[in-house]
């Protein structure tokens, strides 16, 4: 099942009569396409649930369109929409075992709709052993692990079948260690069911690891939509591209002049046909080479070696971050007894932005946009 | 932990209180069940360091007492009858007022007034309203004179005036007006109990509710109720327990006849029989003590039964 949002608004009324309105989501438009696994990723107040919750049905637009294929279900309640929701926090009912918690919306069925008792044990058997919880049908919530819990809160929003799943910032409530093992199996889940499945996150980690498709929001503007990847690769401006990756960008002051591009006093890289102006420079962390006679000179803090890699910290007058992480492979012998340490740049990893607008400046180097299609 | 070496300013600060709850609390309590297995015990007789046998003469005395029965009768049926409609009651409205969000908080402060109101007042406001001949009564056409607001309205829908609670009604018709007088005067604290336990429940569990499609009836009764459910038993059990010491509220309808004028007694509590019967006229302390003994074996023993159920009930 597609769904597609089209000039999705929603506006809070202020709370006082002199405050401001608050428009959460501005003319989101967006077709999921059938099947896929959707992140939606923002800072908080970015307008991410209040999106999830319009798909849902809990909050109603102030103006926009919501389909499900064909089907127009803006004004439609949302126990008619058949859509799954898998709760923050799980809201799974405490006084119930997990298996009266995943029969509880088979229950609900009325009419023709409505199974029998044995095709109502069979369906939640059955999503019980997807999400593998079957072992654990007796048991009441407060006697399951967090990751557990999660698993029965999914199971419950997918014995019904729904056409859409939607998860409200699925992983947030686990240990670091659960996060991982659960986000692999939330692709799985969504893979084996084909269920097209859009989960909320502002964690762009969880977002770019198990994401078909990711769309990152600000202050409820869609900023980029696009495969992981891409976005990573290509962001549309700086605050996309600080957003994501982990370590994050390192963003410097700088100039072009005459077609090159200057950090400081240092003369970094060849940007032909960009016009001369100030700008924000931001280099990816793996967009440094270690490199003697390289053109970016920087203040060495410490080495911190992580095996594999090397993280260098150093720090410069140019950069807007406290310190300017890069990592290079761990075959580079640095020298820790200098004061200074020099760099050579990946063009590809390198993007400069408008000071004003921050918005990218191409520069030739990189390809362009890759745009979603299925 | 305090130090040890000035644990005695801990005692010091604490013995106001201590010494208060031991000589007006503790000490009354081993008192009466003391004196309760004293046969023939005089206060007199104790104070001048008479000793009296041990034994059950007391509980025999009591039970013996003609009016035992009836007060005992009164208040299991006032017990039985008002504490599920008064929690039934105040659930209702909890939820309602829970649900509306214009006047909420007037309409809540509203509900809680009958709490902070004196019993006797509610009780004679009650006894009036229901009352045959209202402020007439004695006047030189007694019977003609203004009836209560009840009898009035009854008179609206062309019902003929019930003798509610004067001279001549009927008990069942007392029962009635108790009962009402009982259920409204409990709802107050219930309804705070209550809806604080609504206020407290999650969100979304009913949204996961509707999202799934429960139709509200189910909502009710499979995830509030059970949500509800120490709130619920709390008051049922404050509730069964109020329920056995009624007293009070009979003497602002009835005063301390405790029952219509001609009719004395009929409508008696236990609390009224320890109280007036035992210890009224001619104090008999041993068997008054034996009596309240009695009145607590039983509020213990429903509220164990009530713990019991509810164990099996409540969801924590």
């Amino acid at each position: 099942m597609k769904v597609v949002l089209q000039e999705l608004t929603k506006i809070f009324p202020s709370r006082t009569k002199k405050g401001q309105e608050v428009v959460a989501v501005n003319k989101f438009d967006f077709e999921i396409p059938d099947g896929k696994l959707v992140g939606l990723l923002g800072p908080s107040g970015c307008g991410k649930s209040t999106t999830l919750y319009m798909i849902c049905g809990l909050q109603k637009p102030s103006s926009g369109k919501i389909f499900f294929g064909e089907d127009d279900v803006t004004s439609l309640a949302p126990e008619y929409r058949g859509v799954g929701l898998v709760f923050q926090n799980y809201a799974l009912y405490p006084h119930m075992t997990v298996k009266q918690n995943i029969l509880f919306p088979l229950q609900n069925f009325k009419g023709a709709d409505r199974l029998s008792k044995s095709e109502m044990l069979e369906r939640a058997y059955n999503v019980a052993k997807l999400v593998q919880i079957d072992e654990l049908m007796d048991r009441k919530p407060n006697e399951l692990s967090g990751g557990q819990q999660q698993r029965v809160a999914i199971a419950r929003a997918l014995v019904k079948m729904p056409r859409v799943l939607l998860l409200d910032e699925p992983l947030s409530n686990l240990d670091a260690r659960l996060r991982l093992q659960t986000r692999e199996e939330i692709k799985r889940i969504q893979r084996e069911t084909g269920i097209t499945t859009v989960f909320v996150t502002h964690d762009q980690e969880e977002a770019m690891s198990i994401s078909d498709i990711i769309v990152v929001m600000k202050l409820g503007i869609v900023q980029q939509i696009g495969k992981p990847q891409s976005v990573y690769d290509d962001p549309v401006n700086l605050f996309v591209a600080k957003f994501l990756g982990t370590p994050p960008i390192n963003v410097f002051q700088g100039t072009v002049k005459g077609g090159r591009l200057y950090i400081g006093e240092d003369n970094v890289l060849a940007t032909p046909d960009v016009e001369d102006q100030e700008v924000f420079v931001g280099i990816r962390p793996e967009g440094f080479i270690y490199d003697k006679n390289g053109p970016l000179h920087c203040n060495l803090r410490n080495v911190e070696v992580m095996g594999r890699d090397v993280s260098i910290v150093s720090t410069s007058d140019a950069s807007l971050n406290p310190t300017i992480r890069s990592i290079v492979d761990a075959d580079n012998k640095i020298d820790t007894e200098n004061q200074t340490v020099s760099f050579s740049l990946k063009p590809h990893k390198v993007f400069i932005f408008n000071k004003e607008t921050e918005e990218r400046i191409r520069f030739g180097n990189t390809a362009s946009p890759a745009e979603v299609k299925e | 932990m305090v130090d040890s070496k000035k644990q005695w300013k801990a005692w010091l600060y604490l013995s106001p209180v201590i010494i208060l709850t031991l000589v007006f609390t503790v000490w009354p309590i081993i008192n009466t069940v003391r004196i309760a297995f004293l046969n023939d015990y005089t206060l007199m007789g104790d104070a001048g360091g008479m000793t009296f046998s041990v034994g059950v003469k007391n509980f025999q005395k009591v039970i013996q007492y003609p009016d035992f029965l009836i007060c005992l009768k009164n208040t299991i049926l006032l017990t039985v009858i008002t504490v599920p409609i008064s929690t039934f009651l105040a659930l209702l409205i909890a939820v309602c007022l829970n649900s509306i969000k214009v006047l909420n908080k007037l309409l809540q402060t509203i509900y809680f007034l009958p709490y902070v109101t004196n019993t006797i007042a509610i009780g004679m406001v009650f006894a009036t309203m229901f009352s045959m001949v209202g402020s007439g009564f004695g006047g030189a056409d007694p019977y003609i004179s203004t009836a209560g607001i009840i009898n009035n309205i009854l008179g609206v829908f062309g019902i003929e005036p019930v003798n509610w609670v004067n001279a001549g009604s009927t008990y069942w018709a007392n029962m009635f007006v108790m009962i009402v007088y009982i259920v409204w005067n409990a709802l107050p604290f219930k309804i705070l109990i209550l809806l604080g336990g609504l206020q407290s429940v999650n969100k979304q569990y009913y949204e996961a509710a509707k999202v799934d499609g429960t139709s509200r009836v189910r909502t009710f009764f499979r995830i509030t109720v059970p949500m509800l459910s120490p709130m619920l038993a709390y008051v049922i059990i404050t509730g069964f327990i109020g329920g056995f010491k009624e007293y009070s509220s009979v003497v602002g309808v009835f005063g301390e006849g405790m029952g219509p004028a001609g009719t004395e007694g009929t409508l008696n509590t236990m609390v009224g029989f320890i109280n007036t019967n035992l210890m009224g006229k001619k104090p008999r302390e041993g068997i008054a003590s034996a009596g309240a003994l009695i009145l607590f074996v039983i509020i213990f023993a429903v509220t164990m039964l009530n713990m019991y159920v509810s164990k099996k009930r409540v969801h924590y």
